[in-house]
């Protein structure tokens, strides 16, 4: 067994930067194509709303896993040549795109429906409506379920190791084979992902809670 | 009556207006038209179609057939002739609808913005302005959950008002509120009927009627069954329907 020192503690280090680079990437580009999802989802348009309702069941419906495999492998058969970041990159949006925008749908149809009556009695179009009246208001109430889904998004980033990524687990993976101490490097790392996770879970049902006292 | 407006030309007409909800028949040959300067106040039993009526005025509904025609724009269901008609008729609903995340102001501000293009200052400036006539500029940094319902529904008027329109649609503007507060919402609807708006509305409110209404209209099941002056609609109304419905709605008043 060999010791965990500094070189050690600074691998893992390394590999951390790499999953919150990637759940922050997965979050903003799954943010801006997820309120997208969410605007064609509800549009009056059947062709936008059949094939949203599609990309998000494809996406819900299949492991975290094989959509990192599969465009990993997808975008190199195209004749891309990409690095795992940036493919990486790509499925976590995609990812989080598809979660978000079912999300952010059933926030826009709970705000209730006399606001976009009176949006329209006032003679506002769609994007001064959904801007300024109907995305605030659902943009709140999805709150509670955005950041649970920030949280999970975290945690999946783990299974970037897979297509050779080396992120905070794969990190503690190399680490406990060069030391043999796999117990205490994992617990090392759980903590780690714990101290991110159990913030932004706590501050989550805080919200809902309040919320839930502002809508009695 | 606060005035005659016989003379005045036509703002709105309904022409043989069929609307349907599936198999139900909500709407049935509706023709109606109201002047510039009228009143007219609508009442029926609930589900006789009065509020879908003036819903379809401003396209909220869509009609199946005939024709309405608002200040010369045909309703004919493009983008442009519902802008143009609801850019001329403002409206007031029975549950406010305020936008709960701005301010009085800015509920007020948004539309003449947005839709007239009006500048941030100008805006503002008009939204005062009618804020103070409807009595609540006072509360013009609030947010709508921090006024009682009788405020907030003052605060929906104003915004109506700001858009400057041409005829006010009201539905039910008093029915969701506490009784103590009714008076304070019908005074400003009557102060508006005073300034000579053109108005259509739906309620209950029989007293509002017999003071501001040039023509009370009297709906069941989708049609209008009897339309007459006030005077004669609350003393001698023609119809069994109407004499039915006026029996128990005055009984509670």
């Amino acid at each position: 067994m060999g010791p965990i020192g500094e070189n050690e503690f600074f691998f893992l280090m390394q590999g951390l930067k790499w999953t919150v680079l990637l759940a922050i990437v997965g979050f903003i580009g799954g943010g801006i194509f997820g309120i997208l999802i969410a605007l064609l989802r509800t549009s009056k348009t059947k062709v936008a709303r059949t094939i949203t309702a599609g990309y998000i069941g494809v996406f819900q419906g299949t492991p975290l896993l094989m959509q990192l495999f599969v465009v990993y492998y997808g975008v190199a058969l195209l004749g891309i040549e990409v690095n795992a970041w940036i493919a990486v990159a790509i499925a976590f949006t995609l990812h989080a795109s598809a979660f978000l925008g079912e999300i952010w749908r059933g926030s826009i149809e709970a705000v209730p429906k006399g606001q976009t009556e009176a949006a329209n009695a006032l003679g506002l179009h769609y994007v001064s409506r959904m801007k300024d009246v109907i995305l605030p208001q659902a943009l709140k109430i999805s709150m509670p379920a955005t950041i649970g889904f920030l949280v999970q998004l975290i945690k999946g980033t783990s299974l970037a190791a897979i297509v050779g990524f080396i992120e905070l687990t794969r990190a503690g993976q190399i680490i406990s084979n060069q030391t043999y101490r796999p117990l205490l490097v994992f617990g090392i790392v759980g903590a780690i992902y714990f101290i991110i996770c159990w913030p932004l879970s706590h501050a989550g049902s805080g919200l809902e809670k309040r919320m839930a006292k502002a809508a009695r | 009556m606060l005035n005659s407006a016989n003379h005045q030309p036509t703002l709105i007409s309904l022409e043989d207006v069929q609307k349907w909800y599936g198999a139900f028949h909500a709407l049935k040959s509706i023709s109606l038209s109201v002047r510039k300067g009228e009143k007219i106040v609508l009442c029926g039993p609930s589900g006789s179609g009065k509020s879908t009526l003036i819903r379809c005025i401003n396209a909220l509904e869509t009609i199946e057939d005939g024709k309405i025609v608002v200040e010369g724009q045909v309703l004919d269901g493009s983008t442009k002739s519902v802008d143009a008609i609801r850019r001329e008729v403002g409206m007031v609903f029975q549950s406010f609808n305020l936008f709960p995340h701005m301010t009085v102001l800015q509920n007020c501000t948004l539309a003449p913005m947005r839709v007239r293009g009006t500048s941030h200052t100008d805006a503002e400036r008009l939204a005062r302005k009618y804020l103070e006539r409807v009595r609540i500029l006072d509360q013009a940094e609030k947010y709508p959950a921090q006024l009682s319902g009788g405020q907030q529904q003052r605060v929906a008027i104003a915004r109506a008002l700001c858009m400057e329109p041409k005829v006010m649609l009201f539905d039910e503007p008093t029915s969701a509120l506490d009784p103590e507060m009714v008076k304070e919402v019908l005074d400003t609807m009557i102060g508006l009927a005073r300034d000579g708006m053109t108005m259509i509305c739906v309620t209950h409110e029989m007293g509002f009627a017999r003071q501001v209404a040039d023509r009370v209209i009297f709906m069941a099941s989708g049609e209008i069954v009897e339309e007459a002056e006030p005077e004669i609609f609350f003393k001698s109304p023609k119809h069994q329907r109407t004499k039915t419905f006026l029996g128990e709605i005055l009984a509670h008043h």
